[in-house]
């Protein structure tokens, strides 16, 4: 009778042992939610094109759009959240003055003065930044995206004094401590590299729209600008748009409705 | 010979110290290198020979295929087709670094920086590589 029940404890301190572990590798696990792993056959329709560009219907935006659109980037691309001057940015906002510098607009029109306009890279048809990198760190790719390949970047930081719009962002430090949403299937950076918007290249191979796309609800139209009747040449064609600084020369592939 | 007081104790000394690794290590047991293999496939992208000789050639060409040609898709010897990513393809299986990779990277004293920014499993929990309980990680 005793040792059975000796045995009886020891089975039991063994099972909660047991069951500890495995809420431990529990907790190790990926986040509920997560994308399933990719695998070859998840390319076998990629979203393909001559120039991709976007449209900014800035009538919708406000602060809390720009969140949301700048959460689903940050979250896809583990992008830290760093206050201050060493912070890191794909997806922000700004104001008109801030977006439109070269518009000197005085006495504007009271909402297109207070909207809140999305800021990200303008992926240009002349990118600045890839004619300063010393390492062809940074490149334009034949369908239009201006890509970063962050293992040959230096670090020199030429491009961030190149680029007219301050879309790009170096990383002054590990960025692992400081990364929110954390997404195992995407890479995160290392100190000492720049990095910026990249289109979702990754999603695109996949077939898929950019994150901020999918999560803007139809305020940012996407697709290829060398294709008439695209989304975002049509509704080009219908509504005046603006492009940011055009006089820096580059050729932004992102265009503002107004 | 000339000034043979200075240069023959001279030899001796420069041939102790450079064959010394060799008598140091002369009858310790052949380096050998034990790997954790996983346990939910049996073959590699590539045959065990290929992989060992040319996993960091075929990692370089992933690299530069995916990132500069916007290629995403390796098709093996066999045909076989694979995502070209080395968190979400090679450490799917090899799910503990620090029982495959280091197991030879520590001994021979490689370090590569893949780590730095590539995560260690696609299921990794958090942006910060966990800590391995082995010795050596890098």
């Amino acid at each position: 009778m005793k040792s059975s029940r000796r045995k009886f404890l020891k089975l039991a301190a063994v099972s909660a042992l047991g069951l500890g572990a495995g809420r431990i590798g529990f907790l190790g696990d990926a986040p509920a939610g997560a994308m399933d792993i990719p695998t070859a056959a998840d390319y076998n329709a990629p979203m393909e094109a001559k120039h991709w560009g976007m449209a900014i219907d800035t009538t919708r935006f406000n602060q809390e759009l720009v969140d949301v659109c700048a959460t689903a980037c940050h979250t896809e691309h583990n992008v830290p959240t760093i206050p201050g001057k060493k912070g890191v940015k794909w997806f922000f906002g700004g104001n008109f003055e801030e977006t439109f510098p070269t518009e000197h607009g005085h006495y504007l029109a009271e909402d297109v003065e207070h909207r809140v306009y999305p800021l990200l890279c303008n992926q240009c048809e002349e990118p600045m930044c890839v004619r300063v990198c010393p390492t062809q760190a940074t490149f334009k790719r034949a369908d239009g995206i201006v890509m970063m390949d962050f293992h040959r970047c230096i670090g020199c930081r030429y491009c961030m004094a190149g680029c007219p719009f301050g879309a790009r962002s170096f990383n002054f430090q590990d960025p692992r401590p400081f990364i929110k949403n954390f997404n195992p299937l995407f890479p995160t950076r290392t100190r000492g590299v720049v990095e910026k918007c990249n289109f979702c290249s990754e999603l695109l191979a996949m077939g898929k729209m950019p994150a901020c796309v999918e999560a803007s609800g139809g305020a940012l139209i996407f697709g290829d600008l060398d294709d008439p009747e695209s989304d975002i040449r049509k509704v080009l064609r219908e509504r005046f748009a603006l492009r940011r600084k055009p006089d820096a020369g580059t050729g932004p592939s992102v265009y503002y409705l107004m | 010979m000339y000034q043979a007081k200075y240069i023959i104790p001279g030899l001796i000394v420069f041939a102790a110290l450079v064959l010394f690794p060799f008598v140091f290590n002369a009858g310790s047991a052949p380096f050998e290198v034990k790997l954790e293999l996983p346990k939910n496939a049996s073959e590699c992208i590539e045959a065990k020979e290929v992989m060992r000789a040319r996993h960091m050639q075929i990692l370089d060409e992933w690299r530069d295929k995916v990132v500069r040609q916007g290629v995403h898709v390796y098709e093996n010897s066999k045909g076989q087709k694979f995502d070209i990513s080395l968190t979400n393809t090679c450490m799917e299986c090899h799910t503990d670094k620090a029982k495959f990779c280091d197991r030879c990277h520590t001994p021979v004293g490689v370090s590569p920086y893949c780590w730095d920014c590539h995560n260690l499993s696609p299921k990794q929990a958090g942006p910060i590589p966990p800590v391995s309980q082995e010795a050596g990680g890098h």
